[in-house]
């Protein structure tokens, strides 16, 4: 960039350009070098602690991961115990997060960018979004057990963890729908009311589709957040050692409903990870490596998803 | 579907004969529409008001058998004993020592990381770090917790042999390290709203890019780069199971990192996992310091919130 002017430098004539002001020169270049390389630095330390992880997470898992080890319920004997239970109700949990977050996070997401009047309930909605983004994931974890668990006498069940999960990534669902919505262009729009179309007619048909990609982009992004959770979880009471699998529907005696499942105790991945960390004995420690690498691989593969959409929304946007 | 069937239209042709009540009817739905979406986002609103009264109201009981003087002054945190005690100074300090210890980790690094991308990094680097930083609050916490508690804390124990097996340390790095994604991506958005004419002025009077970034960027995007650290500092504070896992879920007053103390969260996470009888001291008190986690965070988004205000309007 400009560094030196070219002009100053070279002459004696110029009298403000002497010796003092070339060393001045010369030590504010080297402590440009000094302060890029402490940039790199900074990235080096944060990339390396994430290499680390996954090079430990793997050296200490991956060797345990087996077919055993995915249809295994939990045991007390390290080498025969397995996460079934923990991924069948890790997948539960998710399915009943997503069917739930999706359509309110993006209804609330269109409402606040395309129909909201500019009032004072708007701003309260507003603030309410960027505060319960910012609120610990602990606290949704009160909330449910103290609402939906005692207060509408739900349980410790695969519905309440999804609904609880739900209102954690909300926010995120929200945020990215009204991304989204903000940045298709007004032409678009106003074409299509030029030819009389009604608001939700236009949300339906030009800003929904064009939209797709980022609130696809954030609702994985909110996924893989809840994907990893295990306070709220814990908080509303969800065991680790669960030695049976949600009823499957129309089957058993006698048969169970088509949503028994929703009302099933359950644990989840992190919580199984979490248990086997807590135990003493290293066999444990390495099934909690194992989950770990699982968990880890399915926030990877989401956020790469994520990129990916989000990517190829940039490549378009451009031509 | 075309555009003139899209809005109910024939084909182009006899585009204006239009179905007796049908733009009536069409108005109607998009008023159903209108309310429709109206409850979602309103849903926001009733999930704070939710929080605060499931809060209030289940640790009100609670505060009318432990004084709420003694809650916030006793040194003691013993629920589960005979003569329970509940001051919540031992959580606090621990709480506090984590959340110090990662904003010490977090400041210098991410004050390195927010300089060098928002004015070094060429755009191509920058659009290829972000999203990999990203990942780094990506990562569930029960795994930073194994990485804390199993490969972190015996590493630092070799150079500091008085760590704990369990201590605030080094949680308190590894939440560092969580929270630098939050911390880089606000302040680097508050660094790249600050005009590019200051920048130029400051390079047209000589000036080289340290000398920009830390006397032109820093200063015109400060109270964005506060707010960064503030909502930082307040997902350190709410975060919990790196604690529970790797600083231990005793409490324990002490001026010591290199010891292990429950924060708050641990605290919340250790009588969870118990059976926590509906309606007992134990289950309000939970609830009593998860209000407290609550107003704390509280503060520091809503300072944070403000600040971020303020330089988005600067400019």
């Amino acid at each position: 960039m400009m560094t030196t002017a070219p002009g100053l430098v070279p002459s004696n004539a110029v009298p403000f350009v002497n010796g003092d002001v070339r060393r001045a020169i010369g030590r504010s270049q080297r402590i440009d070098i000094v302060f890029a390389a402490g940039g790199l630095f900074a990235l080096i330390i944060a990339f390396g602690l994430l290499f680390t992880l996954l090079a430990d997470l793997a050296t200490d898992g991956l060797g345990r991961i087996d077919y055993d080890f995915l249809t295994d319920f939990p045991s007390r004997r390290p080498a025969g115990a397995g996460m079934l239970s923990a991924w069948v109700g890790t997948s539960l949990v998710m399915l009943v997060t997503a069917v739930l977050a999706m359509p309110l996070g993006v209804a609330a997401g269109l409402y606040l960018e395309e129909y909201a009047p500019k009032n004072w309930v708007t701003a309260l909605i507003e603030i309410n979004v960027s505060n319960l983004a910012g609120v610990p994931s602990i606290v949704y974890g009160l909330l449910a057990l103290g609402f939906f668990v005692y207060g509408l006498g739900l349980g410790q069940s695969i519905l309440v963890a999804g609904m609880v999960l739900a209102l954690l990534i909300l926010p995120v669902v929200i945020v990215a729908t009204r991304e989204a919505v903000r940045s298709i262009p007004r032409e678009m729009k106003e074409g299509a009311y030029a030819l009389g179309a009604e608001e939700w007619q236009v949300m339906w048909h030009y800003i929904l589709p064009f939209a797709r990609p980022g609130i696809l982009t954030g609702a994985i992004i909110g996924l893989s957040r809840a994907i990893g959770e295990a306070a709220p979880l814990i908080t509303i009471g969800a065991l680790a050692f669960i030695a049976f699998l949600p009823p499957v529907p129309f089957t058993g005696d006698p048969p169970a409903g088509l949503f028994d499942w929703l009302m099933s105790d359950f644990t989840v991945m992190p919580i199984q990870m979490f248990n086997w960390i807590s135990r003493p004995q290293a066999g444990f420690h390495i099934n909690a490596a194992a989950t770990g690498v699982l968990l880890m691989a399915m926030t990877l593969a989401m956020n790469a998803v994520a990129i990916l959409i989000r990517f190829r929304l940039r490549r378009h946007s451009r031509t | 579907m075309e555009i003139h069937e899209a809005v109910g239209l024939g084909p182009t042709r006899q585009a204006w004969t239009v179905a007796p009540g049908y733009l009536a009817k069409r108005r109607a739905l998009d008023r159903v529409m209108r309310v429709a979406l109206f409850f979602p986002a309103a849903l926001s609103v009733f999930v704070t008001t939710a929080i605060v009264f499931i809060l209030v109201s289940e640790s009100w009981g609670f505060f009318a058998k432990v004084p709420l003087i003694e809650f916030l002054t006793d040194t003691q945190w013993t629920p589960v004993f005979a003569q329970p005690r509940f001051g919540i100074l031992p959580l606090l300090t621990a709480t506090f020592w984590t959340t110090g210890i990662a904003l010490a980790v977090a400041l210098p690094l991410g004050a390195l990381l927010m300089i060098y991308l928002s004015e070094y990094a060429s755009k191509a680097v920058r659009e290829t770090v972000k999203p990999v930083l990203e990942l780094l609050a990506g990562v569930p916490t029960v795994v930073y917790g194994y990485f804390a508690l199993l490969f972190l804390t015996p590493l630092l124990q070799t150079l500091i042999p008085e760590l704990g097996g369990l201590n605030l340390l080094v949680p308190g790095i590894v939440l560092g390290i969580m929270i630098l994604p939050t911390v880089v991506s606000i302040s680097e958005d508050a660094m790249r709203a600050v005009p590019a004419s200051l920048r130029e002025g400051g390079y047209a009077l000589g000036m080289t890019r340290w000398q920009v970034a830390l006397r032109v960027v820093v200063p015109g995007a400060l109270s964005g780069i506060i707010a960064a650290y503030l909502l930082g500092m307040s997902r350190a504070i709410g975060e919990t199971m790196v604690l529970a896992i790797a600083a231990g879920q005793n409490p324990n007053l002490t001026a010591n990192p290199l010891e292990g103390a429950a924060t708050i969260t641990a605290y919340i996470v250790q009588m969870s996992l118990g059976d926590l009888p509906h309606g007992s001291l134990e289950y309000q008190s939970i609830f009593a310091v998860g209000l407290a986690l609550f107003v704390i965070t509280l503060l520091f988004n809503v300072a944070g919130f403000f600040l971020q205000r303020r330089f988005r309007e600067a400019y």
